[in-house]
């Protein structure tokens, strides 16, 4: 170091702390984990910036030099081709955000209710009841008969409501919210019924309140598996205006060529339709509210994931 | 005079009346197919439902263990996912330790949101990752490829290929998420035990070596079991998204839940993706038993019930 920066250093009145001296062998275990780290954090992030590029270079580019890490040619071409006839996508977006906003809270009230009584000491049926649930983690149907349940039975194929109550009890979130409720005294509970409130009214008052923070992480869980969920569209859904976000990218990637044939049947005239840059678009129209919401919510997550532990 | 029975329902009934949505769901979804699965063993038709339709015996098993493609599927699914439960235990564990192992606040912030990013998006998305990157005439590594001066790769043709992608993509969707449950046990950790190493004077490595993985040994064995309880199912969406329908890739991609899937949906045999289905439920279960049974024996704290 020399001495002009020792005077700066001293005019701005900074008092540098003597660095403890790193030993070689926490320098060379710091120096594999930021290498290491580094490559799988740039693995993780560098194909969105892929789709990114890619959706942002003229199809000519494309077919040309093919998907590159900097477009060589930018072009909005794809986007404005996604947004010429929107009214498909506007409808996938509005299922999917309706899915989501209608889904994220029925199923934390239903979970959440559940899970407080099967956690409450004085519940003498609650191992028994706690047994039935957890059961269907060990063993399971399967596909085929839920399949013939839904569509030959339920005759729920092709309606919203088969999208909306499939995902809605997932049981591994039910015995997570118990065991976080399970940290709320239960004080509070026998306080309130020796003041006469009921159990459903204690649970809205006093216990749904305090497990704002487990209702958040889970909510979140949910929220992104309705967002995410194209696997009952799959299945369940024929009507394109019932179709998913997630599905109706799966399916224009799947045929695009369709899509063209769809354009010009409306009438209007598709010359040169971007159809790689299109995919890309899309992928980037469908994730963009998760990439754009994940800084605020990351955190969450990660303590949801650790909010305790889940064995029942 | 009421019995025993009738006060505690009377005693319980609010509290009842709070599980009946979520037992109404499990129930409907999740017991119903359960019994469901009596469907391997009768001829569907329509019209009969399942309760009506005739018994056929072991039939509908039949075609697919004669034809090879049980044990096609089944060794497949086994062998992918215990190449995923190895690989990811090995990275996972390897990146919390060492993001643990730095001091640096930022950079194990932001490295942390890059390596979790891959876990919010759906399969779908990835079936797009894997196109931009793997297409034969735009691909970005063809591309890479022939801008270097070599022959492009037609990544579609070769099965060869693909049980590599397979795990890759896996890892890379799952590191960040698995890391997290592994780094929340590092901090668990009493820092005591490190200080004490410290003044014996052991190294970094063997600060790693005698105290932090002992001390991950629960969290390892517990999520490995999870894992394993599943070995004999796949996960659809990374198969079905990566491969579709390409059948040159069959041979060495296709899974017991892609096999079912394609029975079902797209060549209607009801009977037979239920006999599979069946095969795969009986798998399952016994071996969450066989294993919960093996560590309840070595270890009783980890056993999962």
């Amino acid at each position: 170091m020399n001495s002009a920066t020792d005077t700066r250093v001293a005019a701005a009145g900074i008092v540098r702390k003597p660095r403890p001296k790193i030993r070689a062998d926490q320098w060379i275990m710091n120096a594999i984990s930021f290498v290491w780290i580094t490559f799988v954090a740039l693995l993780c992030i560098l194909p969105f910036l892929l789709i990114l590029s890619g959706s942002f270079t003229s199809e000519r580019a494309i077919m040309m030099d093919g998907f590159k890490l900097i477009p060589t040619d930018l072009s909005l071409e794809a986007y404005r081709f996604v947004f010429r006839f929107p009214e498909q996508i506007l409808r996938a977006y509005g299922v999917t955000v309706s899915l989501t906003v209608l889904g994220t809270v029925l199923s934390l009230f239903v979970i959440a209710m559940c899970s407080y009584v099967l956690q409450r000491p004085d519940f003498k049926w609650r191992n028994g009841f706690s047994f039935f649930f957890y059961f269907t983690t060990l063993f399971s149907g399967g596909l085929v008969p839920l399949y013939i349940l839904v569509v030959n039975y339920l005759k729920l194929k092709d309606t919203y409501w088969v999208l909306l109550l499939l995902p809605l009890v997932n049981v591994f979130y039910i015995l997570v919210m118990k065991s976080f409720m399970r940290s709320i005294p239960a004080a509070i509970t026998e306080s309130a019924k020796i003041d006469g409130a009921g159990d459903f009214t204690i649970f809205m008052r006093l216990i749904l309140p305090l497990a704002k923070p487990a209702l958040a992480t889970i909510g979140l869980f949910v929220a992104l598996g309705y967002w995410n969920d194209w696997f009952n569209s799959l299945l369940f859904i024929s009507d394109q205006r019932l179709y998913e976000l997630q599905y109706y990218l799966y399916k224009v990637l799947g045929n695009i060529e369709g899509l063209k044939i769809v354009a010009e049947k409306s009438g209007r005239p598709v010359p040169d339709m971007p159809g790689e840059g299109l995919k890309m678009a899309l992928t980037i129209v469908v994730t963009g509210p998760i990439i754009f919401l994940y800084p605020f919510i990351q955190r969450y997550f990660v303590k949801g994931l650790t909010i305790g532990a889940v064995k029942g | 005079m009421k019995s025993a029975f009738m006060r505690d329902f009377m005693n319980y009934k609010t509290m009842l009346l709070m599980l009946v949505p979520s037992l109404f769901f499990v129930v409907l979804f999740q017991y119903l197919p359960m019994f469901g699965l009596i469907l391997a063993f009768k001829e569907y038709t329509y019209g009969k439902g399942i309760l009506g339709s005739a018994w056929n015996g072991i039939e509908n098993f039949k075609f697919f263990f004669i034809s090879g493609d049980a044990w096609r599927v089944t060794r497949n699914t086994v062998l992918y996912n215990v190449a995923f439960i190895a690989i990811n235990l090995v990275l996972q564990v390897s990146i919390a330790i060492m993001l643990s192992e730095l001091k640096s606040k930022w950079f194990k912030k932001i490295s942390q949101s890059m390596l979790f990013l891959p876990y919010f998006i759906s399969w779908v998305v990835v079936g797009t990752i894997v196109y931009n990157l793997l297409n034969f005439e735009h691909g970005t590594i063809n591309t890479l490829l022939r801008s270097l001066g070599f022959e492009p790769f037609n990544f579609y043709s070769d099965k060869g290929v693909w049980p590599f992608l397979l795990v890759f993509f896996s890892a890379w969707k799952a590191v960040g998420y698995g890391a997290v449950f592994y780094l929340a046990a590092i901090m668990s950790i009493d820092s005591e035990m490190f200080e004490a190493a410290e003044t014996d004077g052991a190294n970094v490595f063997q600060r790693i070596w005698h105290i932090t993985i002992p001390s991950l040994k629960p969290t390892m064995i517990v999520l490995t079991l999870l894992s394993v309880g599943h070995i004999f199912r796949g996960d659809f969406g990374l198969f079905y998204n990566m491969i579709g329908n390409n059948g040159l890739l069959f041979g060495t991609t296709d899974v017991i839940d892609t096999f079912v899937y394609r029975s079902l949906v797209e060549n209607n045999e009801i009977g037979m993706s239920a006999a599979i289905g069946f095969y795969q439920s009986i798998l399952c279960f016994a071996t969450i038993l066989l294993v919960n049974g093996i560590v309840r024996r070595a270890d009783k704290d980890s056993a999962l019930f």
